[in-house]
This record gives structure tokens, sequence and C-alpha cells, in this order.
């Protein structure tokens, strides 16, 4: 039984880092370009925000989106001893 | 882990030096004369024989090396085989084109094609990793028991890789002709070969170790063309950072170019000879006759004037080539009148979101950008030849660590393309919008011989206005190196870039094709008893067909195929990504659900792109059923619909459904739950 708590402790901290990083994705993404028009007036290395974000700063905060998640999923793995043996197939 | 990561990081670095050798090498014989054509074959040779020597060298008779790789492809290596793996002749030589006609609307590719990976890294790659079987129909068929789910999965993903193929093909085709001179079908064949030696023999573990080989040198390529142009332009050899500065130019040079006189002249010029053909159009089939009349009256004058010969000839030739019948008319002068019409049209800037006059035009244009990104994303993370990578690591944590290297080495190529468009519209207003018809730079010549670039003085005053010239999307990556004054070596090199490009992709798709006919419908359906050996030869056999048949269709050079690529992600998206999401985050997703939701969202997709895109199909007899499309989205994301209603069907096909058996649900515990050592 302990082993099913566990289990369902993994997996509800997996959903809600899944959650939050799926949020900012879709803010990025779709609120950003969404009000893309609005933004024009602030420039970034000579470009307007809204151009910038869809050409440079949304693709680099994917990046890193992917990266913070492969860093806190391994950690818990490691947190809740898990045997990744897949490795032997 | 680390004992055979090192030998191979040696090796690739002794064979990206040795690749930068050959370069310097070639570029000191160019100086010493060697003839361009030589160089062309030179990369094309070359490269090719550098992938077979790979493709051979891994060559194996094991079934997991040929589906998986044997699950041994280190994180790093994987992200590279995917980079390239992904970016398609498409993405090397159309998007640095479609930025640049299309400014920040183009920026949707830029969007949809990276930030599909977020969903791949957090909702499906460690997932399948876990389950771990060698196709994505294999997962679909042990979550929603039985082999119709498969069948449909198979289904799926043969329509949507093997339009991809065709299209990656046909663009092998066109760098070998245009590069090397060589006849376009025989180019197709040449790469058709280049496909084959990287897979045939080695299957995936080729393709990986080929794939990892291809993305080095399609990477070089793109970069070293635009760094030395923006090293000429700006003095900073960084064009990811200095093209906001060229763009901001590029916007000055605008406001000065579209109001000037001439330049609207021009645009109302095209605009009347759009008007013409409208009006011919709409008196067909009477203006077909008196445009035959007037021909054969001219012709009759200038014989009876005893003219030239060569005059009369190009008359009646031109009166031979005249539409035969008023279908043929109507489609031929609808095109022409389009084309008029866009050279007519008032241009967009650059840099503005969502361009156009009216709140509604704006509004419609986001809608539509919003939704061609929504779509290329889910169809990114359901295109069955990029998740299939992920089965080959060892284990579920380097999948994670992989999904981002892919992302990190695609980013490379997709942060620069746009840097291409700005300094390609930088050199086209400062040094040809303006100068005499008689002084055009000698790259505007060469490739207007080939149809890339198209002039025309329509207001006839010997000088070139916006609107009288007309780029070729690829144009804009293959022209740089001439633009930059730079050696034909580096031409060369580009040609050699945007072949890896396409034929690794190329790789691929075929082999997930022939996974999917040779694994789930031979192996699994009918004859689960095959011998390992026997498998292997029947993937073999299907490979072969596979490429032979995607071969002939692209030497046909189907006109719609690069359009039709990008249904691909609205059908892959809408067959797979709901049932895959589900089935991982929704035990009560039951087998009834998923293969109604994986139909319906396939059907409506098609449904849409067809009758929004056609309005005929000549070869079914079928004429106007086109439909108006809605709320105003336009074919290439009619994914929108077809994933809300594969979402939809699944959900309440479910819930109306006994919920899915034990067994089922502890396999889905299985992939969401890593086995835990101690506890």
């Amino acid at each position: 039984m302990q082993r099913r708590r566990k289990q369902q402790d993994y997996w509800r901290r997996n959903l809600r880092m899944t959650a939050l990083l799926l949020a900012i994705w879709f803010v990025v993404t779709f609120v950003v370009s969404y009000f893309a028009r609005d933004l024009a007036n602030i420039t970034l290395l000579g470009l307007p925000l809204g151009f910038y974000m869809a050409a440079q700063g949304a693709p680099v905060i994917y990046v890193l989106i992917i990266w913070w998640y492969a860093r806190y999923m391994n950690h818990l793995d490691r947190e809740y001893g898990v045997n990744d043996r897949d490795a032997e197939d | 882990m680390a004992d055979y990561t090192v030998p191979l990081r040696r090796y690739y670095a002794y064979y990206t030096a040795g690749f930068f050798i050959f370069i310097g090498t070639l570029a000191v014989l160019e100086r010493h004369g060697m003839p361009p054509r030589w160089i062309g074959y030179s990369f094309l040779f070359l490269t090719i024989f550098l992938y077979a020597t790979i493709g051979v060298l891994a060559r194996t008779a094991s079934v997991s090396e040929y589906y998986v790789a044997g699950r041994r492809v280190p994180a790093v290596f994987n992200g590279m085989a995917t980079g390239a793996d992904w970016m398609s002749s498409a993405s090397f030589m159309g998007l640095a084109g479609t930025l640049y006609l299309s400014g920040y609307q183009g920026l949707a590719y830029v969007m949809g094609w990276t930030g599909g990976y977020v969903l791949v890294a957090l909702l499906l790659a460690p997932y399948l990793r876990r389950f771990g079987q060698y196709t994505i129909p294999d997962f679909l068929a042990a979550r929603y028991g039985g082999n119709l789910a498969r069948l449909v999965g198979v289904f799926a993903t043969v329509l949507a890789s093997f339009v991809y193929v065709v299209a990656q093909i046909y663009g092998v085709g066109l760098i070998t002709s245009r590069f090397v001179g060589l006849q376009f079908e025989v180019g197709v064949f040449v790469g058709l070969a280049g496909i084959l030696v990287c897979s045939f023999l080695g299957g995936m573990r080729a393709v990986t170790w080929t794939q990892v080989a291809q993305y080095a040198i399609l990477i070089v390529a793109y970069l070293v063309p635009v760094t030395i142009l923006s090293y000429q332009v700006t003095g900073i050899p960084v064009p990811q950072l200095t093209y906001g500065q060229v763009l901001q130019t590029v916007q000055l040079l605008e406001e000065r170019i579209f109001d000037d006189p001439s330049e609207l002249d021009a645009r109302r010029l095209f605009r009347e000879r759009a008007d013409g053909y409208y009006d011919r159009i709409l008196t067909l089939p009477d203006s077909l006759e008196e445009e035959r009349r007037s021909l054969s009256g001219r012709i009759d004058d200038l014989k009876s004037s005893n003219a030239q010969m060569r005059d009369v000839v190009s008359l009646e030739r031109q009166r031979r080539d005249l539409p035969k019948s008023s279908e043929e008319a109507r489609s031929h002068w609808d095109g022409l009148m389009r084309q008029a019409a866009q050279r007519g049209a008032a241009p967009d800037h650059h840099l503005t979101p969502y361009p156009g006059k009216g709140e509604a035009v704006n509004d419609d244009a986001r809608l539509n950008f919003l939704s061609l990104v929504f779509c290329l994303m889910v169809g990114t993370a359901a295109l069955p030849h990029v998740l299939m990578r992920y089965y080959t690591t060892p284990s579920v944590r380097e999948a994670r660590n992989s999904v981002f290297w892919s992302l990190l080495f695609i980013l490379a190529l997709y942060l620069t393309a746009p840097a291409y468009a700005a300094f390609a519209k930088y050199e086209v207003y400062t040094s040809l919008v303006g100068s005499s018809m008689a002084q055009l730079p000698v790259w505007v010549n060469s490739w207007g011989k080939i149809g890339m670039v198209s002039i025309e003085d329509i207001n006839g005053d010997g000088i070139l206005q916006l609107a009288e010239l007309s780029l070729n999307p690829d144009v804009i990556l293959l022209a740089t190196p001439e633009i930059a004054g730079l050696p034909y070596v580096i031409s060369g090199l580009v040609a050699a870039g945007a072949l890896a490009a396409a034929l690794s992709t190329a790789d691929g798709l075929l082999l997930t094709i022939a996974s999917a006919l040779a694994h789930d419908v031979y192996y699994k359906i009918f004859r689960p008893n095959a011998s390992t050996q026997w498998r292997l030869v029947v993937s073999k056999s299907l490979l072969l067909v596979v490429a032979v048949l995607a071969a002939s269709v692209a030497s046909q050079k189907p006109a719609t195929i690069l359009f039709m690529v990008a249904w691909a992600f609205s059908l892959a998206g809408s067959a797979f990504f709901p049932a895959l999401i589900l089935g991982i985050f929704w035990k009560r997703a039951t087998p009834r659900g998923a293969v109604s939701g994986m139909l319906i969202g396939l059907l409506v997709t098609i449904y849409y792109m067809v009758r929004v895109h056609f309005d005929a199909i000549p070869w079914l007899g079928i004429h106007g059923f086109g439909m108006e499309p809605w709320l105003g989205i336009q074919s290439t994301a009619a994914g929108v619909w077809g994933v809300a209603a594969g979402f939809l069907t699944i959900i309440v096909v479910s819930l109306f459904d006994r919920p899915p058996s034990q067994e089922t649900q502890n396999f889905v515990e299985s992939v969401r739950y890593p086995e835990f050592d101690h506890w």
C-alpha cells in the first residue's frame, strides 16, 4: 500500500510541474502573440517586442522549459529511488 | 555509458574537422581555376559517399538494432539525429523565403516548429520511452487493446509520412539539378540512391549515425553564408543579434519605397492587368474565341506585310499555346489574375504583426496565425518519425534530456532563419529597387535564367520598382552566397547542406513507413510467428518499394506537393495527438473512443482541407463543392477542427462505453510510474 501512495505522490508532483510549465508555454505562445500588435512600441535588439518574442524569445523559453522539466524529473526520480532499468532492454 | 560515447565524440570531431579541410581544399582549388560544376560534383559525391560509408559500417541483422538502434543512442547524439530528422528541405530552403515574403506572419513556422517540442518533452517522450516498443501504432495497440487501433495508426502514419517523403525527394531533385546540372529526374534517382545507402542495410542504427553526420553539414552550411553577410553589413559576425538593427533600416526604407509615385503606378498597372483577366474569365467562352481571332488577325497582317518569319512563328506558337477549352482557360487565367493581383497589392511592413487595413482584416490574420501555430505544434508532437526517435535512447532519463538537446540543435537553424530574410530584404531595398534595369546585380540574372527571380518592367521606365520584382521563396537562401559576393565553394556548401536536410528527413520518414507496414501490419497482424530474419527481409523489401514509389511520384513534379507538406502536420496532429495524450493521461479512455476519435479527427481534417482548398477534383468528375472556411481559417490550419473533434469524440464515446479493463488500467500505470527500487 505504501508503494501505491508513493506512486500517487510521484505522479501528482509530476502533473503539477507539467501543468505549470504548460501554462508558461501557453502564455508565451498564444497570449503574447495575441497582443503582438499592442507590444509594438517596446523594442528589444532593434525589434518590436511582439516580433522579438516570436522570433527568439519564445523558442529560447521553450528550450528552458524542456531543460527545467528534464532536470526536475531526473531529480524526482533520484529522490524516489527510481531504478531506470530500461537501460538493459 | 561514458566508455562508448567518448570514442563517438572523437569520431565526429575528426569528421567535422575533415569536412572543414575539404571545404578549404576546394576553396584553394577554385582559386586555381577549378570550374564550378566540378565543385558541385565534389560536394554531391563526397557527401553521399560519406553517408554510404556510415550506412555500410552500421549494417545490422538484429531487429532491435534495425528498428530502434539497439536503444543505445546517447541523449546528445539522439538530439542531433532528431534535429536532422526534423529539419527538412522546407525548413532549410523554404523558411527563410517564407519569412522574407510574409514578415511577421512567417514567424508562425518558427514558433510552431520549436514549441511543439515542449509538448513532446512534457507529454509524450518519457512515457513512450518507458513503454519501450518499436512504433507508434505499437503504443496505440497496447493501450487500446487490439489491432483496430493499430491499423488506424498505420493508416495515419503512412498518409502523413508519404506526402512528406515525396516532398523531400522532390527537394533533392531540385538541388541536384540546380547545382550539379543533372536532369531533374536523374537527380531524383541519385537522391534515392543516397537515401537507400543510409537506411537499407542498417535501419534505424545506420540512419541515426548518418543523421548525426548530416546535422553537422547542414548546420555549418546554414550558418556560414549569413554570418559572413552579417559581418559585411554590420561588422558583427552574429546575425541573430544584428538583424534587428538591419530590420530597423528596412522599416525606414519601406516607408519611403512603398508610397513612391512610380511604385504606386506599377502596382496600379498590375491591378489593371488582374482586372483584365477577371473580365476575360467572366466572358468565357467568347473571350477565348476573341483571343484566338485577334491572334489570327495579327498573324495574317504580318504575313501579308512580309514581316520577319521569326515574328510570325512566335505568334503562331502563342496561338497554339492558348488554352484548349473554357475550363482550361479559366484555371490558366485565374492563376495569372492572382499573380497580377498579388503584385498589385500594397505590400506589408516586415515588422508589423497581422497587417492589413481594418480591424476585421487584422483579427482574421491573427486568428489564422494562432491556429497555424497550434497545428504546427500539435503536428510536431504527433509526427511518428519524430516520436520514434525517443524509443532509441537507453533510458527514460536520457529520453528527457534528449528532447532538450534536440530543440537546442534545432534552434541553431530556426533562430537564424529570420536573419536571412532580414539581410535579403536589406539587400533588395538598398541595391536593387530603384536601380536601372540594365545594371542589375549578377545574381539576379543568374537566378532569373532558371525562373527563380522574375522581373517585368510594367511601367516601362527602365527602373526596377519593388512591385516589378518577384522572387521564388527558395532563392533567398540559395542566392545569399552570391549576394554576399562569396566564392562558389560556399554555394556548393549550401547545396550540400540542403541535400543533407532533405536526405536525413527522407531517411527517417521512409524507415517510419516501412516499419509501420512491416512491423505493425505484416508481423503483428498477419504473421506473428515470422522469424527474425524473415521480418528483416520483409522490412527491407518494403523500404525499397516505398522508396521507389516515392521517387516515381516525385519525378512527376507534382505542383501542389509543397503545399501538402503543411497538411501533413494537421493530419498527423488530428489522428494521433488526442489518442496519445488521453491514452497516457486519462485512464477512462476506451478502445472504441480512441478508434472513433482518430477516425473522426482525421475525417474532419481531410473534409475541411479538401472543401476549403479545392473547388473541383477533375479526375473524380466532381465540381463546385468548395465551401467558405469556418471563421476564415485557411486549409493549412485545418487541424484545429480535427484535433478538437478528435478530443471531443474520444471523451464522449468513452464516457458512454464500459470503463477499460483492469489490464489496460495497469498498462497505463506502468507507463506513468517508474519502477521504485526500495519501498
